[in-house]
């Protein structure tokens, strides 16, 4: 190609994307700034090191969330507002185990049941960490999984499945219905307030020495970030190299296909709904694991940091929801370069609003189930 | 029967005598792979009938959708009335005077059959938020919608749709719909219609009746229309000049005489490539 | 002709409907206060209580209902609008001498520019309307919604000046509003809270005091008689909108907005304007219910209150202005109030004693088949509230799946301002 003709193209390119251009000019100009930072040392080499780290928990936290919300999105073809609270679901039932697991013996079966709230439950004297009850932590995830792959069908079975004719916005609002049902009785059951979960004292952590200073990794990081990852391997496999997985993936491009072409579509919305709660079960344990704490709205209140992951990586995309949700959590934390705390969220949904208009597709843009 | 508000008496018709009504200049359209219109040309000349077929697939539907803005073409031109509306978003076109039906009806089902007439008018001053709130404007609102009120139970009259008219429109038989879809665009005071398969599941005798009304407009009105039919009789009957599309491009055009005439009409028809 | 292709409904029977809803309403509410043992002062501002939430209730349903169901806009930013209402009203009419100060303009100006401010954000929020379909929509109006209230929360702009002005949001502790605008009436200095009546107060409150009316309620419900009016004027405005050819593109947008453009509707300026005027009702539904209150938080913003408008909505029929305002009465009263209502009288006639401190405690109770610690649990307030939010769930669960046109949204509203199945009789129409 000659020189006239690739500037041709690139004037082309960015006549028909304005909006795209702008996006990538203000990405530049922040890097470039960031690096000026990093070379006047008003940022440390390890202020971003510990944003960028920081910035991957967050992010493969809300990914593994997203993923289970990218799956029903796409194969039943609507935004699920329940979504935050399964997560929630997850994280309850979970600790609830692992508590028991834990203290079984050592502290009465009612506080344990009940995670402290009004009993008096010393977590430091339960003491519950990955490297001092690691069978505790294990049984608590796995229990995750299950109670809210079993939750997610339950409320398919009773809500959504008599609605499957009907249009988007109808599941939308039903969905608006069962998350309220769920996060209130979950407060009934309960109570609200935020208990403690994991014995802060017994959890290692280290300082990791970079640049002029140190970051600092606990151990509880480290196991989210392990599991996620591991899990998000685990769901490719499944969407790779299995028939379920397979025709998922068909699913999601067609419905009206899979019909024609036999595949049995209810036993595949079965499949989502299983394999997206136990995901999401596993990132809502996951999450309180690594914050220590747990609170009865917690899910609710990331579901809007979830829908911009998914939306950002591609609305139904499985891997999209990865990419994206490591995309958020890292600029969310790379901004505090320049924003402060309490805005992070809002240039978050910003950029999820710019998607939108500019690009619905998302970066992995096409892209569907897989 | 058109709404008064928006006849101009001394207006027969638009489109000069030396340029035809509508200029189609080598528009093409592709999806990916599939290339839906390819470089196709034609002129639809004020005041005719002029028919518009091709086998399945020719690219008759997306062509209208590239003319009336629906889809915008990637390459060519489209001039109606002397004007450059290649560009130009479907509302633009429609309020030029370049109205359309669609091949499926599109009925507003949740609105009765006088709402979906009523809805077509141009310039209605009722469509601006104050006038409809505003005491003295309301009033010269609702004069106008008596005019079209009118208008609007004339046409369904004619279209024998009128013993319909309260009803919500998603309970009308397919026929029905595609009358309905008449009506409004009627009821639009088009200068040109592009009909798409306007007459499928009609009775033959409203059939009749309706050709016969379509030959009036155009004769006393100045109306043109571009017609869309798989009834071969309708066509050759009542259409001239035909155009021929295949394959997303225009294969031939004339008196129906000539193009029934033309092999390469047939082959394409059969199936299978034509020769140049 | 029959009424099926009437234009606009039929004024009086709605008119009669709405009556008998409020009437229905206040027997109950009386019955159940009496019932309560309630004396004359606790059954009238129990009235009171239920007339102000419906009220503000049916002006935001109304708002809504010309947003999604007219024109399908589906909107759950709805808090953020009411937000953007009430702050704007507060940095405008808040007294410079509070804690976090505004600039003491008279109220008139301050309700004024808060609708205006929230019309102004409702043509910002329309944008991405113009593009985006359904539940992409509702995505981005919930996202706005929350970036409104997390920056009105933000320490950031908790203070701040502009030009030698100081103002303020209160970040996350909330700013002072101006007093009751209604107490001018009653009290010779309406901004000092022991203030003597005004000559025209003390005879009134001399009266009500006499029947055992207290004064606080006696002004509470000139407020909410003010509110009807409000009502009255937006339901007015509405019926006006939709009634109309502007109501009937709007009906066709939802319908299928494809044929709209196609019959030459430029529809972007229709969801426009939509936006524009819904977002300032919403703005001004929140004024009037924030303002007697005394202080704004952004906890009063938060996305639960659009999804209990949403809720009325759905009850009422979406599409239906009559609707609406129903919908909006009756979630008020019985789904938002009715549960409390409930548990009061539940507890004074059963006795229940002390609730247990947890749901396991109550249930371990069940095996010695004692059923009175879980009620006692149950009834407690905070479970009530929860319980109350379950119901909500259920409800709208409920009503999608069986009756998503509610109460009213059978009926066929034919957009247009008059009887459109009437013909003119007179002649020489041509």
């Amino acid at each position: 190609m000659t020189e006239r003709e690739s500037g041709n193209r690139a004037l082309t390119a960015v006549r028909d994307r304005p909006l795209l251009v702008v996006f990538a000019a203000i990405v530049l100009v922040l890097t470039l700034d960031l690096l000026r930072r990093l070379l006047t040392g008003a940022v440390g080499t390890h202020d971003l090191a510990t944003y960028l780290w920081n910035g991957a928990v967050l992010g493969l936290s809300i990914g593994l969330a997203g993923m289970g919300l990218a799956m029903t999105y796409s194969i039943l073809s609507f935004a699920n507002f329940a979504h935050g609270d399964l997560v929630t679901s997850g994280a309850v039932a979970g600790w609830i185990a692992a508590f028991l697991v834990a203290g079984w013996g050592d502290f009465a079966a009612e506080a344990l049941v009940h995670l402290g709230g009004p009993f008096p439950l010393n977590t430091n004297t339960l003491g519950i960490s990955v490297t001092s009850t690691p069978v505790a932590i294990v049984v608590g995830l796995v229990v995750a999984a299950v109670a809210t792959a079993v939750l997610a069908v339950v409320v398919d079975r009773v809500v959504y499945k008599p609605m499957r004719d009907q249009s988007g916005i109808s599941l939308l609002i039903a969905s608006v219905g069962v998350a309220l049902a769920i996060r209130y009785l979950l407060v009934f059951t309960f109570q609200a307030g935020r208990r403690g979960l994991t014995a802060g004292q017994q959890t290692p952590s280290f300082s990791v020495p970079i640049g002029g200073g140190t970051i600092s990794v606990n151990a509880h990081q480290l196991t989210l970030v392990v599991v996620a990852a591991l899990l998000m391997l685990g769901t490719h496999l499944v969407l790779r190299h299995t028939k379920l997985g397979t025709a998922m993936r068909a699913m999601a491009d067609n419905e009206n296909l899979a019909r024609v072409t036999g595949i049995p579509t209810e036993r595949v919305v079965l499949t989502t709904w299983l394999l997206g709660g136990a995901l999401t079960g596993a990132a809502g344990y996951l999450i309180a694991l690594e914050r220590g704490t747990l609170t009865m709205d917690f899910g609710w209140l990331l579901l809007l940091l979830i829908f911009a992951a998914v939306i950002l990586g591609g609305i139904g995309s499985v891997y999209g929801a990865m990419v994206g949700g490591i995309v958020i959590g890292v600029s969310s934390r790379l901004s505090l370069v320049w924003l402060p705390e309490s805005f992070i969220v809002v240039a978050a949904f910003l950029v999820m609003i710019a998607m939108l208009l500019v690009r619905p597709s998302g970066l992995m843009g096409g892209v569907r189930t897989a | 029967m058109t709404p008064e508000t928006t006849r101009d008496e001394a207006d027969v018709g638009p489109g000069s005598e030396t340029e035809p009504l509508l200029q189609v200049r080598d528009i093409s359209k592709r999806y990916g792979g599939i290339v839906a219109v390819d470089g196709a040309s034609f002129d639809v000349e004020q005041g005719t009938l002029t028919g518009l077929i091709g086998p399945n697939g020719a690219g008759k539907s997306t062509t209208f959708d590239l003319i009336t803005g629906n889809q915008s073409p990637d390459a060519g031109q489209v001039r109606f009335d002397g004007q450059d509306v290649t560009d130009d978003r479907p509302d633009e076109v429609a309020q030029r005077g370049l109205v359309r039906t669609f091949q499926i009806a599109r009925e507003l089902d949740e609105m009765t059959v006088l709402e979906n007439v009523m809805l077509a008018p141009r310039n209605q001053i009722g469509e601006t938020l104050w006038r409809s709130v505003v005491p003295v404007a309301r009033d010269r609102v609702v004069d106008q919608e008596r005019d079209l009120r009118e208008a609007a139970w004339e046409t369904l009259e004619f279209l024998e749709l009128d013993h319909l008219a309260g009803e919500y429109a998603g309970t009308l038989s397919g026929g029905q719909r595609k009358l309905l879809e008449l009506a409004r665009v009627l009821m639009t005071d088009p200068d040109m219609i592009l009909l798409d398969e306007p007459l499928a599941g009609v009775n033959p005798t409203l059939e009749t009746k309706l050709l016969d009304r379509l030959h009036e407009l155009r004769a006393e009105e100045g109306l043109t229309f571009l017609l869309v039919e798989h009834d071969m009789d309708v066509i050759m009957n009542h259409c001239d000049p035909v155009i021929v599309l295949h394959q997303g491009a225009v294969l031939t055009q004339g008196s129906p005489a000539e193009v029934r005439q033309d092999e390469r009409v047939l082959e394409a028809y059969l199936g299978g490539e034509v020769d140049e | 002709m029959s009424s099926e292709t009437a234009g606009g409904t039929d004024g009086r029977n709605d008119a009669v409907l709405l009556l008998g809803v409020a009437l229905g309403l206040y027997a109950l509410f009386t019955v159940v206060s009496v019932l309560l043992g309630y004396d004359l002062n606790g059954i009238v501002n129990t009235l009171r209580r239920i007339t102000f939430l419906s009220a503000i209730y049916a002006i935001l349903v109304l708002a809504l209902n010309l947003q999604w169901g007219y024109a399908g806009l589906f909107n759950i930013g709805v808090a953020g609008f009411m937000a953007v209402g009430v702050y704007t009203m507060a940095m405008l009419s808040t007294s410079p001498t509070s804690t976090f100060p505004g600039l003491g303009l008279p109220l008139p100006i301050g309700i004024l520019g808060g609708v205006l401010a929230a019309a102004l954000l409702g043509v910002i929020a329309a944008l991405p309307a113009l593009r985006l379909r359904g539940d992409y929509l509702a995505i981005v109006t919930l996202a706005f919604a929350e970036i409104i209230r997390r920056t009105y929360r933000s320490p950031v702009l908790e203070e701040f000046s502009i030009a030698g002005l100081d103002l303020g949001t209160g970040g996350s502790r909330g700013m002072s509003l101006p007093e009751n605008p209604i107490r001018i009436i009653f009290y010779q200095t309406p901004g000092d809270p022991a203030s003597d009546p005004s000559a025209l107060g003390a005879a009134i409150f001399d009266f009500s005091s006499g029947l055992g009316v207290q004064p606080s309620v006696v002004v509470g419900w000139v407020y909410a008689i003010v509110l009807l009016v409000g009502v009255a004027g937006v339901y007015w405005l509405l019926m006006r909108v939709g009634f109309s050819p502007f109501g009937r593109v709007l009906k066709a947008i939802r319908e299928d907005e494809v044929v709209a453009r196609a019959l030459g509707k430029d529809t972007r300026w229709f969801k426009i304007k939509t936006f524009a005027l819904g977002c300032a009702l919403m703005g001004f539904g929140g004024i009037l219910w924030r303002l007697t209150g005394g202080y704004v938080a952004t906890s009063m913003f938060e996305p639960i209150y659009t999804f209990y408008i949403f809720v009325a909505l759905i009850i009422g029929g979406a599409g239906s202005n009559t609707g609406s305002v129903i919908g909006g009465a009756v979630f008020a009263s019985l789904l938002f109030q009715g549960p409390n209502f409930v548990k009061r009288l539940v507890t004074e006639y059963v006795a229940v004693g002390s609730p247990p401190n947890t749901l396991f405690d109550a249930i371990g109770a069940l095996g010695g088949l004692d059923v009175t610690p879980l009620v006692a649990y149950t009834l407690s307030d905070v479970n009530v509230a929860a319980l109350r939010l379950v119901l909500l769930g259920v409800v709208l669960v409920y009503l999608i799946q069986n009756r998503p046109e509610g109460l009213l949204g059978h009926r066929k509203e034919v957009a247009s301002p008059i009887d459109l199945g009437e013909r003119d009789r007179q002649e020489g129409q041509s």
